[in-house]
Formats: structure tokens, sequence, C-alpha cells
């Protein structure tokens, strides 16, 4: 079952560039769809790093990872590279947890 | 699949419990801005046939970055081929490596590895955020998907959130 929706997930995720390279430019070039698709990585990345930091299944927590992404936002905003976010923010929750009694 | 916002989507709405179907949809909506892309580089590429399908396999933000970065549509082209193949191969290899590496990992929670997917959406996220409406979309959809998640299975808040942004692309003047 799981890998069902990975497959149908990889062949729309294929078939959405596909469709950029191949469809008329004027069929995606209307403003609302110019406007909004860019919106939706921004809205759904962004649910992702809260739903990921604050909850475990469908219980909302405070934990050693709310810590992390403050580290993580502070590396963002020194422009660090992407590896070093993630690296920084693992080795806080890390650190934290091992110094946690 | 290969795009990655879209691969650790899927991962994160199936590692959290969720269904794989919304797990499946999240990565889908995170997908549709490289049909985008795919505009801005048809006309650069100029690619039919065989190569058509295997161009679009590449069509990502970081090849779309490099190639847009040129001014001659030949080193374009070289830029979108040469960080296509490069990425396609590593990103792959990293993959395999994080699938067989886990069997050896008894408890990820020790390493923090738990804290390493929201900083590694965070950190995919900082770059669209240049501007002041991004960064307030932004907070409003972290504070929407925090909101609703008690009340709905896992992964659907993503899919609330990608519904409400949509209505709201549509509708803004």
């Amino acid at each position: 079952m799981i890998w069902a929706g990975v497959l149908v997930a990889s062949v729309s995720c294929y078939a959405l560039k596909l469709a950029g390279l191949s469809l008329p430019q004027r069929w995606l070039q209307d403003p609302r769809i110019q406007r909004t698709v860019p919106l939706i990585p921004i809205a759904l990345l962004a649910s992702l790093v809260a739903t990921q930091t604050f909850s475990t299944g469908r219980h909302l927590v405070l934990d050693v990872r709310a810590a992390a992404l403050l580290v993580a936002i502070v590396a963002v905003v020194l422009r660090a590279p992407f590896l070093v976010v993630v690296a920084v923010a693992a080795a806080t929750a890390a650190l934290l947890r091992a110094l946690q009694p | 699949m290969f795009t990655g916002a879209s691969q650790f989507a899927l991962v994160g709405v199936v590692g959290a419990g969720g269904s794989v179907w919304a797990g499946a949809a999240a990565a889908a909506l995170l997908g549709s801005r490289n049909a985008l892309y795919g505009i801005r580089l048809s006309s650069l590429l100029n690619v039919h046939g065989w190569r058509r399908f295997a161009a679009s396999q590449f069509v990502i933000d970081e090849t779309t970055a490099m190639a847009i970065a040129r001014d001659e549509p030949p080193l374009s082209r070289y830029a979108f081929w040469a960080t296509g193949v490069a990425l396609f191969l590593f990103w792959n290899a990293g993959t395999l490596i994080g699938a067989l590496a886990t069997h050896a990992l008894s408890n990820p929670k020790v390493l923090g590895l738990d804290a390493a997917p929201p900083a590694a959406f965070l950190a995919l996220l900082a770059p669209r955020l240049r501007a002041r409406e991004p960064l307030a979309i932004a907070f409003a959809a972290a504070v929407l998907a925090i909101a609703v998640l008690p009340f709905v299975p896992a992964g659907v808040p993503l899919l609330v959130v990608a519904l409400l942004v949509t209505l709201f692309g549509v509708l803004r003047k």
C-alpha cells in the first residue's frame, strides 16, 4: 500500500514537470496560476516546519525540537548552507537530550 | 520521485503516522511549482522527443536557478544538464545510503534526527521569504497547521493549508 502511494506521488511529480515543458505556454500563463502556484510551497513548507516541530502524532508538544528550530532559524538568518542548518539543529536536539536528567 | 521537498513531505507525513495518500497529495502539491519552472525552461532548453522526457525529470529548483542565471542559451542548457545529472546521481546515492543506514541506528532521537526534518524544511523555505507577503503567508500557514492538527488525521493539516492558500491566491485582487 505504501509503495502504491509512493508510486502515485512520483508519477504525479514527474507529470507536473513534463506538463511544464510540454503544454502550450499560454495555458499556464494565466496570471492567477502564475501568482498562486509559488505560494503553495511557501505555505506547505511552513506547515511542515511547524507540525514536525510542535507535534507527535496528533498531540501538540513542546520539546527540544523547538530549541533546535530556534538554532536553525539563527543559522538560516546567517545564510548558513543547507547541511549546516540541518546539522546544527540535530546537534542541538541531541545535546539537550543528553543533558536532560 | 526527484524533487526534494516532495520526497521529504511524503516521508514526513507517513513518519508522523499519516496516510500515505495524504503524503502523496502533499508531495504532488509541492511539486506543482516544477510545472512553472518547466514553462520558464521550455524555450531555453528547446528539447523534443525522448530528450524532453529525460529533461522533465531534471526540472527542479536547483537546475532552474542554474539555467536561468546564464546569459547565453548554450550555457543555460549546459548548466541545466550538468546540474541535473550531478544532483540526480548524488541525491539518489544519498537517499540509498540513508535508507541502508537506518538499520544501523537503534534510536535516531539520540542523534537529534527528529529535529533534522523541520530544519531541512526551514532551509528550503528561507530563500522564498525575501519579501513581507511570503513571510506573512508562511506564518499564517504554520499557525493554521498547528491549530487544526489535533482535530484531523496526520498529513491532513497540509492539505487544509494548501486548499486555503490556493483560494487566497486565486481570489485575491
